[in-house]
């Protein structure tokens, strides 16, 4: 117990912003009289008048280590010991616990009191940090009190070219805060290292992606679909080629959390959407090892490798979620993982019916990867308002968008083999007789996002990598909460 | 040094806290020498020698001079330093 509070007596934690704790005013003046009283206020050392003993704790260290939740908390000591107390104004608690000179004549017989500052958001986690012991195993790392810990994080290596947040105790533990998962919990092993990431290191890595504590179920969630290893996160990793790891998220999750699936869904601007996937990038990077020009042997890479993230646009009762057609129950929060390259606009304003948009929409996506490859890769499909608007009012669900689609993406060989065209890439010979799918069945992944005006769509290549269908596939999960 | 600022390390722990410092060339053949005099008295006195030395040596050496010694050098320095050097002496004298 802090020295200067009575060994034996009272103390009562206040604030002047607490209205009860300003009715019971005269209460405090009246024990100080009978004494001997502490009172440790919280926001203003002058509160209360007429108490010779009050503690200035607008640093809140005495409400942490008492243990304060809402104020105003009487306690009563003995032989330095607490030995009761009572929280907000009751009358006969009051006056049990400290005799009758706490009677409060003219006061009501109860009033509930307010929260501790000490417990307000944000601040608990910063007491511990301050004041408390973090439980947090990470190493720490000193920095000089003339350094930017910001250049610090930069000059460690720790940041993926943009400034991140420094990841002190306080931040991490109120990320911590964000799930209900132990710190010391093992998510899996980040390649290219298998190294074991615990949540703590998940919420750091948080932390430096600039994340709020609110996501990390997302984050986790992310992870856990990243490292199945049908997703082969290793490989997309050193892979030459540009993709990189594609987060599409479906259910409440994404609404609570205030993605971003309507105009510029694909672009800069929401911070979950920014943050999530970025924190994923930096669990790679400092987890993993996953180090560009290292493991990571992009030729070209792509600006989705800071962060690729979105989410669904589920407003339309009538379409079937990713998620959904992807196995997990409606109304659940999930993750796709797709390894995607850049985003190509695909432009048609001349369509109205559901035939002309889809044979249209498989000419943009004949382009994946090159136009006379098939099978190479697979692809996802974010169709914006205006086109979706076609489909719905031709009375086409999901489900019969992919299959035309599907039929719409078959060629003949003979127009894709090596040679075909005058163009030297293409298909082997033999299969010049052949129909050509250009995706697998279930290679192209639907989505709905997207700003109400622009009669556009996005296709996102996906990864040489998917072309070996039981080797390595997108990914969909559910999310814990 | 005194330390007001404590982060934790993002990473995987695998290698120490305190960086290693770049390890020092096998050869210092084919390589430039930056010779930079940090603008101390006498310090080309001392460049001169050493710049002999690297001669006899056959390694080829580039002159840099800090506009004075009681800051650092400024960045366009270091940089120019950094495209035209693979390795820097920083002399001083007195």
């Amino acid at each position: 117990m802090p020295d200067s509070l009575p060994t034996n007596g009272l103390v009562i934690v206040a604030k002047r912003d607490c209205p009860t704790c300003v009715l019971v005013e005269p209460v405090m003046q009246s024990l100080d009289r009978a004494g001997p009283l502490a009172v440790v206020s919280q926001d203003d050392p002058t509160f209360p008048a007429g108490v010779r003993s009050v503690i200035d704790d607008q640093d809140l260290e005495r409400s942490f280590r008492l243990n304060i939740e809402a104020v105003p908390t009487l306690i009563r000591f003995k032989d330095g010991r607490e030995v009761e107390r009572t929280v907000g104004w009751e009358r006969t608690e009051w006056m049990r616990l400290a005799g009758d000179a706490a009677e409060g004549k003219g006061l009501p017989a109860w009033q509930p009191g307010c929260g501790s500052r000490s417990v307000e958001p944000g601040v608990h986690e910063a007491l511990i940090a301050r004041y408390g012991e973090s439980g947090l195993k990470s190493r720490e790392i000193a920095v000089g009190n003339w350094d930017d810990p910001i250049e610090a994080c930069f000059e460690r290596g720790w940041s993926d070219g943009l400034p991140v947040v420094p990841p002190t105790d306080e931040r991490i533990l109120r990320m911590l805060g964000g799930t209900h998962r132990k710190p010391d919990e093992v998510v899996g092993l980040i390649p290219p290292n298998l190294a074991p990431c615990t949540v703590e290191k998940v919420a750091i890595n948080s932390v430096l992606a600039g994340c709020k504590p609110e996501y990390m179920p997302v984050v986790l969630g992310v992870l856990e679909a990243a490292l199945d290893p049908l997703f082969v996160l290793h490989g997309l990793l050193c892979t030459t080629h540009f993709s990189g790891p594609l987060v599409i998220i479906n259910g409440p999750a994404a609404q609570a959390i205030g993605m971003n699936s309507g105009v510029n869904a694909l672009g800069q601007g929401n911070r979950a959407n920014a943050t999530i996937g970025r924190a994923l990038q930096l669990i790679v990077r400092n987890v993993g090892g996953g180090l560009p020009g290292a493991i990571d042997r992009a030729t070209l890479g792509n600006p989705g490798k800071y962060t690729f993230c979105f989410a669904e646009d589920e407003s339309d009762p009538d379409w079937e979620p990713l998620s959904v057609r992807r196995g997990i129950p409606a109304g659940k929060s999930a993750v796709t993982l797709f390894h995607g390259e850049g985003v190509n606009g695909f432009i048609d304003q001349r369509s109205r019916t559901p035939e002309e948009l889809v044979r249209s929409l498989a000419m943009g996506l004949f382009g994946v990867g090159h136009p006379k490859l098939c099978l190479a890769g697979n692809a996802v499909l974010v169709l914006a308002p205006e086109h979706y608007k076609i489909f719905k009012d031709g009375g086409w669900n999901r489900r019969r968008i992919e299959e035309e689609l599907y039929q719409a993406l078959k060629r003949p060989g003979r127009d894709l083999v090596r040679g075909a065209q005058g163009v030297a890439e293409g298909l082997p010979p033999s299969v010049a007789d052949q129909m050509m799918d250009k995706f697998q069945p279930d290679g192209v992944l639907i989505v709905r996002a997207g700003g109400e005006a622009g009669l556009f769509s996005a296709i996102i290549g996906g990864w040489p990598g998917q072309s070996v269908r039981d080797e390595c596939q997108a990914v969909t999960r559910e999310i814990r909460p | 040094m005194s330390t007001t600022i404590k982060l934790r390390d993002p990473t995987a722990e695998s290698s120490p806290t305190r960086r290693a410092r770049l390890a020092p060339p096998s050869s210092i053949d084919g390589k430039t020498v930056a010779l930079m005099d940090i603008g101390k008295s006498r310090g080309a006195e001392f460049i001169d020698r050493l710049e002999g030395h690297f001669r006899k040596a056959g390694v080829a050496t580039q002159r840099y001079r800090k506009p004075t010694n009681t800051k650092v050098a400024p960045v366009e320095l270091m940089q120019k330093i950094a495209a035209e050097a693979q390795l820097a002496v920083i002399a001083l004298s007195d």
